[in-house]
């Protein structure tokens, strides 16, 4: 979930040019509607039907595809983003002008071989780069949804996301993959369309999100919400931008992302540009000036509301929830064979957590495979430069396509 | 269960041989119903699991503790759980298995009747095998040499070894009696890893087994449904 992967270097904080920033937020406000990538429209008479009750028409869902489709339509591999991610997975970001957020794990000859596999990335439902989300126009009033868009859950961004599948027609994937929100969209895939989904890689994920997760994301909302700026969701429509409340949630979020070893590693106590304490709330440590820089840069490229919405989404996803409380129903019968990955070092998304739901596949009888990553890197692991886990999935991947007759 | 024809299943044996599988992995191999549901506890780089596919058409799943077999089972496309037989076994429903196999993996658990159980509740039949330490080198070895003993196939010394609860063919013996597992079948396999077909007494086998292999089943009124 951190932007890139060489991270910039802390100083950059100090008296950011607002001008560039300005801009990049012009630039993300384009891409709303008008995204720098493949779209695909729906229209009056397709509306998404979403679990809060509300359908809803006319809406479009934004993508990437790297690679190309074999003619027998076997290579398909769906790639799900996380919280702050988006479609743009291995290309540069149209805004940012930063690599993609998982050109190390896929591409030309990478652990998700481009070159064998038509990869598909789409901008979830209720994101702000493309697919129809709280900053897109409500066509009922023309002015932008805000919070009158319907609260959006997993199961709506994985529908919207075979309905995209079906309009492509591509029946059934190869492999569904994705990390922390992105391995909630794996499992629910696999547990809503187990006949589309050959093989499944939930990674640093969990078949619910923990008290302490909705904490932290509750944190985030209330810093968004109580910035004046933020006008009750309608910020966009007075010109105003809720920026220090979402930098502060970003920062927050941020630091959930890493873990104790490697902040210390990075940072430890090091003063930033400066010999000494200066006795003042300035961001005297490089830790300080590190975060302030992370939320900064995150508030221009991503909208608040959406923000908003797709935290919300995780702290709903409850998979046994859908099946009765008992989680191994999910799963029960499915032809899908699964790899289930966790790293040693996080603890937003624990292994223990990766182990339940090891534990309702074998419980439902299902093909499930587990490797446990030592990493220090914390959640975040999952978009760095993991060796262990890119020939864990090369492995599993390549099996899964050598078993289903992949050329 | 759809059985091969036997014509089938003796030309699959043939050429897996002739592949370099191993003659003791055969042999468990054969000890397996066709087309059964297979856990392998301590599965290493999954080559018996991949045997018993290729071989047997089971469907067969791992728990192997080292990453890099668990990576070497994936690549082979196998299902494999990255863990702990002394922790992890618990986790697994009643009766899910028709077979649990620990390989040569029960000298290196913690707690070698308690993963014993766990197997017998897990899998309506249990399949043991493990290098045999009443077999006359070793006892040798520490009889003239007075030292634990380091062979080819025990290579570790005494302070470095993943071996740390090692028996002889009548110690486990006793165990499947403690624990109430009835033995189906005893095998042991020579020094080529071939079994003796020779009609002997128990403690003559002790001596010249270099491996023990055992098919157990869970005695009357003793976990799991049935």
């Amino acid at each position: 979930m951190t932007d890139t992967v060489s991270q910039p270097t802390p100083e950059s904080t100090s008296g950011g040019p607002d001008g560039d920033f300005e801009t990049l937020a012009a630039l993300a406000r384009v891409q709303v509607d008008t995204p720098s990538s493949h779209v695909m429209h729906f229209g009056e008479d397709e509306p998404i039907e979403m679990d809060c009750g509300a359908s809803l028409s006319p809406w479009q869902i934004a993508y990437q595809t790297y690679g190309t489709l074999a003619p027998d339509r076997k290579n398909a591999i769906l790639i799900c983003h996380a919280l702050t991610g988006d479609q743009h997975a291995c290309n540069v970001h149209p805004v940012t002008e930063k690599p993609g957020w998982w050109r190390l794990f896929v591409g030309p000859g990478k652990a998700i071989d481009t070159d064998r596999y038509f990869v598909i990335c789409a901008n979830v439902l209720g994101g702000c780069m493309g697919t129809t989300g709280p900053a897109s126009v409500n066509p009922a009033t023309g002015k932008p949804y805000g919070v009158d868009f319907p609260l959006v859950t997993i199961r709506d961004m994985v529908r919207s996301q075979a309905m995209l599948l079906d309009k492509l027609g591509i029946d059934d994937l190869l492999c569904v993959v994705g990390g922390s929100m992105g391995g909630m969209q794996v499992l629910e895939w696999a547990a809503l369309y187990p006949e589309r989904v050959f093989s499944a890689m939930p990674i640093a994920a969990a078949t619910r999100h923990s008290a302490q997760n909705i904490a932290f994301h509750e944190v985030g909302r209330q810093a968004v919400m109580a910035d004046p700026g933020w006008a009750s969701g309608r910020y966009l429509e007075r010109g105003t931008r809720p920026r220090k409340g979402l930098a502060v949630a970003r920062m927050a979020a941020h630091v959930t992302y890493l873990s104790e070893g490697a902040l210390h590693q990075k940072f430890g106590r090091k003063l930033q540009s400066r010999a000494a304490p200066t006795f003042s709330f300035d961001a005297d440590f490089q830790i300080e000036s590190y975060l302030r820089y992370q939320g900064s840069t995150f508030v221009e490229r991503f909208d608040a509301n959406s923000y908003l919405y797709v935290t919300r989404a995780m702290d709903y996803f409850d998979l046994a929830a859908e099946y009765d409380g008992k989680l191994a129903r999910a799963f029960r019968g499915t032809p899908t064979r699964f790899c289930v990955m966790s790293f040693t070092s996080d603890w937003l998304f624990p292994t223990k957590d990766s182990r339940a739901i090891v534990r309702a596949l074998n419980a439902a009888a299902a093909s499930v495979s587990f490797v446990e990553i030592e990493s220090d890197k914390g959640h975040d692991a999952f978009l760095l430069d993991e060796p262990d886990m890119f020939s864990a999935a090369k492995g599993f991947i390549d099996a899964a396509a050598r078993d289903r007759g992949v050329a | 269960m759809n059985a091969l024809p036997p014509d089938d299943f003796d030309t699959r044996k043939a050429s897996l041989a002739a592949a370099g599988a191993r003659p003791d992995h055969l042999m468990l191999a054969e000890m397996v119903e066709p087309g059964a549901r297979v856990l392998d506890v301590g599965c290493g780089d999954g080559s018996l699991m991949a045997l018993l596919r290729d071989l047997r058409d089971c469907d067969a799943r791992g728990v192997e503790l080292d990453r890099e077999n668990v990576n070497k089972c994936l690549a082979k496309g196998l299902a494999v759980v990255q863990g702990d037989a002394d922790t992890d076994l618990f986790d697994y429903p009643d009766d899910g298995f028709d077979y649990v196999i620990l390989s040569q993996t029960i000298q290196a658990t913690l707690r070698p009747r308690a993963v014993l159980e766990q197997m017998l509740r897990i899998g309506k039949c249990g399949i043991v095998s493990f290098h045999n330490f009443g077999y006359w080198r070793v006892r040798f070895e520490l009889l003239l040499r007075g030292r634990m003993p380091i062979t080819e196939q025990l290579p570790f010394s005494w302070y470095d070894t993943p071996n740390i609860h090692h028996c002889t063919m009548r110690d486990f013996v006793a165990l499947c009696h403690e624990v109430g597992a009835v033995m189906e079948r005893a095998v042991a396999l020579d020094a080529g890893d071939r079994p003796v077909r020779l009609p002997l007494p128990w403690w003559v086998w002790n001596m010249i087994g270099r491996q023990g292999v055992f098919l157990l089943r869970r005695g009357e009124g003793q976990g799991g449904e049935g």
